[in-house]
């Protein structure tokens, strides 16, 4: 068997209003998608990336840093589907980045 | 009577018998159980959060079909919620370890968790607490199997006071009884705000602590246009309010009878009025009016009525049906002019999470970003205007890049239409609202390309004056009368003649027959007014010359402050035409 792999890399919460209702909806719902964990830390606070409550109640406020860590066999998908979400601003057009979102 | 002030978040004034909303909720009836016990209540605790998640998806499905695909993210993300099986499982520890009833544990986790939410000293995050104490209740509910009984025992018309309404009480008010609501607290932002929108049932939050003093009964108006809230009015004022609703109905009988006479100045001047409707079925009364045409047809409801984005042949229909209603009539279809609400999760975030939606990404520039969506709509108005006389109108146009790329996204549709051998009409009219100040103070460029204006005043005011209306703190500054405000419409119409486009007003500026001679008299020859507007509007010409307009007109510049020209215009009015005067 090999050794469930673990990777982590870090991602800035660019929303206006931070990690909100929507946003924390889609991180659980790509999240749940894999059979890897997801820890996100801020600050000294770890929590479950697949936990609705749990990312609700981080409150990642605009310009939040977060560590995400993904540890299981698909932990390198895991890990590219959430940042993506965080690259593409949850779908979310910044001020700075004004091209279509789909 | 007692008047308190609040956020209007939706318009329109009800009057009626206050039902007081208990602010309690639910109240929990044993706080412990027994050890032997525990199992069996575990158990139903289960059943209950799986019960709820159900009724949550259910709504999912309800408000997304009702209300469109926004309304159904709220309850996608609240069952998320339901079903993050770390709550379940910290209810469960504390019915396991610590014997709480479920009801009682359940209260203590989210609440808890809401606690943390408004600690934190972010605006945002704190309406967000509203959220969990939706679930507090909904799985409450299931526990206890009782809802809130004022609400389901509703069986006559009432205006709605509370503490607080979660937005699935919201979605779920009846509106056959459900005259308007007020709650103490609640912001702009919150979905509760944005369902009583999209309901049209007038609202006003964030009045602060005044339940205290109502029993549930007394006569209450609640005014959201001002943002009022009066329990137990005084005489005058029910007698205000009741007046201002009888004298509209009681001219609006003497009115009747000019339906199908012109609308034409004593002078033998021809004004066309024009029909601003949001429904087909609305033409029929623009027709009964004797209306020249549809100056504005808004085409949201299209996207809020299905739930989910129209169809190109259902666009195609509600056009259709417009333009049979008024052959050989002008029928100006203004492309979608919404913020995100209506769009994907994903889309609405971007309206709802700027702190400054007028100035964000909405209506053409939305549209611009979203071209599928765009291209269905453009497709259904140039094949419409093969079967009338229809005509296009972009909205909120700030630069002539806009203009030209949405020209341009139009010239395309009509190319494939031609490809495919689809019957359009590739010549249709092309106009664009003038409601910008950018648009107005560049009226004369914009004018070389387009073949029409349309001045829509309430933007322009919001935008020239940057008041917003619904914020109770700063909307006496908004005003059609502000000499601002009539300096571009003055120069709109001036680049309009140079350049031989045709101008319309639009929006409620011109729906007030005060302004009727003041428009008139600046040179306006087309109005569009709301359907319920144009035998009043229609009157005010009849009882005028254009040399008397052009004398108000002339006189208005003089004017430097809006109360005084307001003023002027209200006694020119009850000069000319006394019965109009509200």
């Amino acid at each position: 068997m090999n050794p469930p792999s673990s990777l982590s890399c870090d991602v800035v919460v660019m929303l206006e209003h931070g990690l909100h209702l929507s946003p924390a909806a889609q991180i659980v719902k790509t999240a749940q998608a894999y059979r890897s964990s997801l820890i996100i830390q801020k600050g000294d606070r770890r929590i479950d990336g697949k936990s609705m409550l749990d990312l609700m109640t981080l409150a990642a406020e605009r310009g939040s840093k977060l560590r995400l860590e993904a540890q299981g066999e698909d932990a390198e998908q895991a890990l590219k589907a959430i940042v993506a979400l965080f690259e593409g601003n949850f779908g979310h057009v910044s001020p700075s980045d004004n091209q279509a979102s789909g | 009577m007692e008047t308190r002030r609040g956020i209007a978040v939706s318009p329109g004034v009800a009057m009626g018998p206050a039902l007081v909303l208990g602010s309690e909720g639910f109240r929990v009836p044993k706080r412990m159980v027994q050890v032997d016990a525990v199992d069996s209540e575990v158990q139903r605790f289960r059943t209950a959060l799986q019960e709820s998640v159900q009724e949550i998806q259910l709504h999912e499905q309800l408000a997304a079909a009702r209300l469109g695909p926004h309304y159904g993210a709220i309850f996608a993300a609240h069952r998320e919620l339901a079903r993050d099986p770390k709550l379940s499982t910290e209810i469960e520890r504390l019915i396991r370890e610590r014997n709480f009833s479920p009801e009682f544990a359940c209260s203590r986790v989210l609440r808890q968790h809401a606690r943390t939410l408004q600690n934190l000293g972010d605006r945002y995050f704190a309406e967000r607490a509203n959220d969990l104490f939706d679930l507090e209740k909904r799985i409450l509910r299931h526990l206890l199997g009782e809802p809130r009984e004022e609400l389901s025992q509703l069986n006559q018309p009432a205006l709605l006071l509370a503490h607080n309404l979660t937005p699935s009480e919201t979605a779920n008010l009846d509106r056959r009884f459900v005259l308007g609501f007020s709650t103490e607290i609640g912001g702009k932002s919150s979905h509760t705000a944005i369902l009583a929108g999209a309901l049209g049932l007038p609202a006003v939050v964030g009045v602060g602590p005044f339940l205290a003093n109502v029993a549930g009964g007394e006569t209450v108006i609640i005014d959201g246009h001002e943002g009022l809230v009066i329990i137990d009015p005084d005489e005058e004022t029910v007698a205000r309010y009741r007046d201002a609703d009888a004298r509209q109905k009681s001219v609006a009988i003497r009115l009747k009878s000019l339906g199908p006479l012109k609308a034409e100045t004593l002078d033998g001047v021809e004004i066309r009025l024009f029909g601003n409707i949001e429904f087909p079925s609305e033409v029929d009364h623009c027709v009964q009016c004797g209306a020249a045409g549809i100056g504005l047809y808004r085409t949201e409801f299209l996207y809020l009525d299905g739930g989910c984005e129209p169809t190109e042949q259902q666009h195609y229909e509600a056009y259709c049906r417009v333009a049979q209603a008024f052959p050989g009539r002008p029928v100006v279809i203004r492309t979608l002019d919404l913020g995100a609400e209506k769009f994907p999760d994903s889309m609405q975030q971007v309206i709802e999470a700027s702190p400054n939606p007028t100035l964000g990404l909405r209506s053409l520039r939305l549209t611009l970003q979203n071209l599928p969506m765009f291209k269905t709509q453009l497709r259904a108005i140039l094949r419409a205007a093969a079967q009338g006389d229809i005509r296009i109108m972009f909205p909120l146009v700030s630069t002539l890049l806009e203009l030209r790329q949405a020209k341009w996204i139009l010239a395309d549709v009509s190319e494939d239409l031609q490809e495919e051998g689809i019957e359009h009409n590739p010549r249709i009219p092309v106009g664009m609202m003038v409601e910008v100040p950018s648009a107005a103070i560049l009226a004369d460029e914009f004018a070389r390309e387009v073949d029409f204006f349309s001045i829509g005043t309430n933007d322009l005011i919001q935008y020239t004056l940057g008041v917003d209306r619904a914020n109770p703190a700063v909307s006496h500054l908004y005003s059609s009368a502000d000499p601002s405000v009539c300096r571009l419409i003055r120069q709109v119409v001036a680049a309009a003649e140079r350049h031989r486009v045709s101008v319309s007003v639009c929006g409620q500026m011109s729906s007030d027959c005060l302004f009727t001679a003041l428009l008139v008299g600046m040179g306006l020859r087309e109005l569009s007014v709301s359907p319920n507007s144009i035998l009043e509007v229609k009157q005010a010409v009849r009882s005028m010359t254009i040399a008397q307009a052009r004398e108000i007109a002339a006189r208005a510049e003089i004017f430097d402050v809006a109360r005084d020209l307001e003023s002027y215009l209200r006694g020119e009015l009850s000069k000319f035409s006394p019965e109009l005067v509200h």
